[in-house]
């Protein structure tokens, strides 16, 4: 405690020379970077994201191109990452193949934190019938195992890889009703929040100075593992043959596609596999590393 | 503790009946109906009004509900569309090898995570911690079906020990079922391990902040004795809890470990099921899965009933 409040000003002063809303940007990413881990994650994930921007411009094939005469070739300079079963160029596709995942993921994983926290803050300040009533049913959907959720309205719905949205950010939006919930029942119970209440101040003032800026904090840390948790699904269900359909290039689909080939060419599975397990660890360093800088942060600021 | 007990049934029993209405309305409210999906172009006529007949669903939905939940409770899970053969019959060996798969992993899998866990927490922050930690987030973060191709790469391909997939009748013998197990169990013991252990981590990191065990070891109790005797009953009490909850994620895995080792378990006949848009058994699989669920939640929350020592001394205030 003495430690947090001796570092305070020193930061605070730092923090303030900022503009408005985004103050607290530079310093959370400072804290972010300065830990290896951090830093490994801050650094895959801006790689996927800087990939789904830039791959189709600088991606060498085209990615539904198939070749005949180059099937299951090994890696060559022709093609640094050989060539699938239809001949296509690994490299390309490997590339692209998170642009479809990592849309619909990050479009859902934000849509979940968004109703999920303004569900579940509520519930926790609400309280009483209503939030008892509520919770039991969050429980029970909890009791559902996610995966085949999606699984059975993704097959008999139809309407294609889109059709996920909505339902990856209805079932992790539940997971986020509890963290928002718990989340806003343990904030209230803190001290300032005792503080500004015998200073009489109104209760909007209360939740929207006092409370929300705390609960941002767990619900962003909570957007990024919903989003991890996403991409696990989705590869999932397209590794299974549920999610993206066949010439989409798409990582789940190209290792599924490329198991038959495990021992002639490993190469048609093993990058995309690379890629993929690289984003996801890269979300979770990054979350990670994300939680304990806006703590550090929140700590520092704290007046003393 | 007899109240705490009934009343912990009551909301198991509740959570079942939930997750049974939540299933039926899912399928209610998909386009189509059970017939239009499985019949695909072939949905018309004569052979579209048979099959609806034969799933009464020309009755309206409540009744329908009404008379599947008793057939369920009487554990009748009607008739699959595709194998035309009563569920019951198609699941119940299924069920018990994804039982036998899932209860191999979770004896190798629990204790093992619960001593890593152990040891990380109390050794955090230096090696043995960074080592077992990181090897765990790649065990939760690496999908599945990847880590399950590695294994089938290495063990499989390269060296040969074992069957890349399992090549099983569906009602194949305990004793035949085990040799050939050996790497999907491995994989689902490998992904459970990591998620038990780094809640086991925290826990004991929680535990050893605490005041009591600062004052045991204020008090000179040696160091052992403090991790063994003070802080290890109290820190893993909490982790069972959390850990039957992670079941949930688990399913998921064990599905898709199914699918990639080709095991006749209950994952790979519900993506067989739903490829041949098998409504019904589609259904009745995902109940099985909940009642799953929910089962290993109960058997958790009744473990630490017992093992909690205030709730057992409720146990003689309230016969007193």
């Amino acid at each position: 405690m003495r430690v947090a409040t001796q570092t305070g000003p020193v930061n605070a002063g730092a923090a303030s020379a900022g503009p408005g809303r985004f103050r607290r940007v530079k310093p959370v990413m400072r804290t972010i970077l300065s830990r290896p881990s951090g830093m490994a994650g801050a650094v895959l994930v801006t790689f996927h994201l800087l990939l789904v921007i830039i791959a189709p411009v600088i991606a060498p094939y085209d990615v539904t191109q198939q070749d005949a005469d180059r099937i299951l070739e090994a890696p060559s300079m022709a093609h640094w990452m050989g060539t699938d079963s239809l001949g296509r160029d690994v490299l390309s596709r490997t590339m692209l193949g998170g642009q479809v995942s990592i849309l619909i993921t990050l479009a859902a994983s934000l849509i979940a934190a968004v109703w999920g926290g303004a569900v579940g803050v509520s519930l926790g300040l609400v309280g009483g019938r209503i939030d008892e009533v509520c919770m039991r049913l969050v429980d029970a959907f909890l009791a559902i195992p996610g995966l085949l959720f999606l699984l059975l309205i993704v097959s008999f719905a139809g309407g294609g890889v889109f059709a996920l949205i909505p339902t990856l950010s209805f079932f992790n939006g539940i997971s986020v009703v509890r963290i928002g919930r718990g989340a806003a029942q343990s904030v209230a119970a803190r001290d300032f929040i005792t503080a500004a209440r015998v200073r009489g101040h109104h209760s909007r003032f209360i939740i929207f100075r006092e409370m929300l800026p705390n609960l941002q904090d767990i619900l962003l840390v909570e957007w990024a593992m919903r989003w991890s948790w996403m991409m696990l699904a989705f590869s999932s269900l397209s590794f299974l043959g549920f999610g993206a359909s066949p010439p989409t290039p798409d990582w789940g689909l190209m290792i599924s596609d490329s198991r038959e080939f495990l021992t002639v060419a490993p190469w048609a599975g093993f990058w995309p596999a690379l890629f993929l397990s690289t984003l996801i660890i890269g979300i979770n360093l990054f979350a990670d590393a994300l939680g304990k800088a806006l703590y550090v942060d929140r700590e520092n600021r704290a007046p003393g | 503790m007899l109240k705490i007990l009934v009343r912990r049934l009551v909301s198991a029993l509740f959570t079942l009946a939930f997750v049974a209405v939540v299933v039926f309305a899912v399928a209610e409210a998909l386009p189509g109906d059970a017939c239009t999906a499985y019949l695909g172009r072939l949905a018309q006529g004569e052979r579209l009004d048979n099959c609806r007949a034969s799933l009464d669903l020309d009755q309206p939905a409540a009744k329908r509900f009404v008379h599947w939940a008793r057939d369920l409770a009487q554990g009748d899970l009607g008739n699959s569309l595709k194998r035309k053969k009563p569920i019951e019959e198609i699941v119940g060996p299924r069920f018990r090898n994804t039982v036998i798969l899932g209860t191999v992993a979770a004896l190798i899998g629990i204790p093992l995570a619960i001593v890593l866990g152990v040891f990380a927490g109390v050794y955090r922050d230096k090696i043995p911690d960074f080592v077992i930690s990181g090897v765990s987030l790649l065990a939760m973060t690496i999908p599945e079906f990847v880590i399950a191709t590695l294994l089938i790469f290495v063990f499989a391909i390269s060296f040969q020990w074992f069957p890349a997939v399992t090549i099983l009748p569906t009602d194949a013998g305990i004793r035949e079922i085990l040799p050939n197990i050996v790497l999907p169990v491995i994989t689902l013991a490998f992904v459970m391990t990591a998620h038990i252990l780094r809640i086991t981590r925290a826990s004991v990191i929680d535990a050893m902040h605490s005041e009591y065990v600062k004052m045991a070891t204020l008090k000179g109790v040696p160091f052992r004795r403090v991790v063994f005797r003070h802080m290890l009953p109290s820190a893993l009490l909490p982790t069972i809890n959390i850990v039957a909850l992670t079941i949930a994620w688990l399913l998921s895995g064990v599905v898709v470990i199914e699918k990639v080792f080709n095991y006749p378990g209950l994952g790979t006949l519900i993506i067989q099921s739903i490829f041949d848009r098998d409504l019904p058994l589609v259904q009745a699989i995902a109940l099985m899965f909940a009642l799953i669920y929910i089962a290993v939640n109960l058997i958790a929350d009744l473990l630490v009933i017992l093992l909690n020592p205030k709730l057992r001394s409720q146990v003689s205030g309230e016969g007193g």
